[in-house]
């Protein structure tokens, strides 16, 4: 790998390492705050490296979610992976021995930055592809290792803390609001939400919430797909 | 959570991530066609998802007892107005956190 390389890398993954190593510190010191140290907060971001999942992780580990529910919300909220995978068939076609390390790392971000046909020219594409995921990866971990540092080190008040969580989904929901005109979804969503909340308290509406979000997706298709044609 | 349970949690939230990033290339090759029903879920299902996450984490906020859920609203009205000035995350994140943690410690 020459200099060049890894300066166009570089370049091309800054955005993604602001926001990694920003909310890697944001994970680090929230999960410290909970009583888990440096070693698991290093271990949660190599080996499940999925930011929000990570997050809820440390809400329902510290609350003593079950199994199953620890499954389930990993499923749902995790599903859309399902679809950058479906859209990276072509693209990772011939990654060759690079492929199971790629779809491992295949993140929002890193989805965002190799799902475009704009790749570096003279560069060999299977090692740009690599390259990016290996980088981000690495300032996911890094992030998450200095949060933990620094909650450790600073022993500043972090009553409060977990709302950068709340913060973070709230910003993810105005992006997806402002990125569409289709609110059906995110209205059945928040809808769902609150019913099942009141029905079933809040130790146990994540399942019956995720399953009432299928169920209506799927009877309201005519209608959701129909907004789609205005 | 133990140690042996809090390790077998993170080794679940693992092999279940994972497996939802294989599962497309394992199941659809490029030829074969993925049903639509996928598609249609995959499409719509963040929406709604994260909408139930920003329920998720307000779900233990008393709104029938003092403060009413008053430094929750704050903190969220502060993220959102941060957002539509800036369209920066991490600013809305990091200044309604900021506002939150100041709330709680010192006001309510």
């Amino acid at each position: 790998m020459n200099k060049k390389f890894l300066k166009t890398v570089f370049i091309k993954t800054l955005p993604v390492m602001t926001g990694y190593i920003a909310l890697g510190i944001g994970f680090g010191i929230l999960f410290n705050s909970h009583g888990y140290g440096l070693l698991w907060s290093v271990l949660m971001a190599a080996l499940v490296y999925a930011g929000s999942m990570q997050y809820v992780a440390i809400n329902l580990i510290s609350g003593g979610a079950s199994l199953i529910t620890i499954a389930l919300t990993t499923l749902l909220v995790n599903a859309r992976h399902l679809f950058y995978g479906i859209s990276m068939i072509g693209k990772y076609k011939d990654a060759g021995k690079k492929k199971p390390y790629l779809i491992f790392a295949l993140t929002d971000e890193t989805y965002s930055l190799l799902c475009s046909d704009f790749y570096p020219e003279n560069a060999d594409k299977g090692k740009y592809q690599l390259a990016v995921s290996l980088a981000n990866h690495l300032y996911w971990i890094t992030g998450c290792a200095l949060g933990s540092l620094i909650g450790s080190a600073i022993p500043f008040n972090t009553a409060g803390i977990d709302f950068c969580m709340t913060a973070l989904f709230v910003t993810i929901f105005i992006e997806q609001w402002l990125s569409t005109k289709k609110h059906l979804p995110a209205v059945i969503g928040l809808a769902s939400a609150v019913i099942c909340l009141l029905i079933f308290g809040a130790d146990a509406f994540l399942i019956p919430t995720m399953t009432l979000i299928s169920v209506s997706l799927i009877l309201l298709k005519r209608f959701i797909k129909e907004a789609e044609n205005e | 959570m133990n140690n042996t349970s809090l390790l077998i949690s993170i080794l679940v939230i693992a092999a279940i991530t994972a497996a939802l990033r294989f599962i497309p290339f394992a199941v659809f090759s490029a030829n074969r066609k993925t049903p639509n029903i996928i598609l249609y879920l995959g499409r719509y299902l963040p929406y709604s998802i994260m909408a139930m996450l920003v329920v998720y984490c307000l779900k233990s906020v008393n709104l029938l007892a003092a403060p009413f859920g008053l430094p929750e609203l704050i903190g969220v009205f502060i993220v959102v107005v941060l957002h539509f000035l800036k369209r920066n995350t991490l600013l809305s994140i990091a200044g309604g956190t900021i506002c939150y943690m100041l709330l709680i410690q010192f006001v309510f």
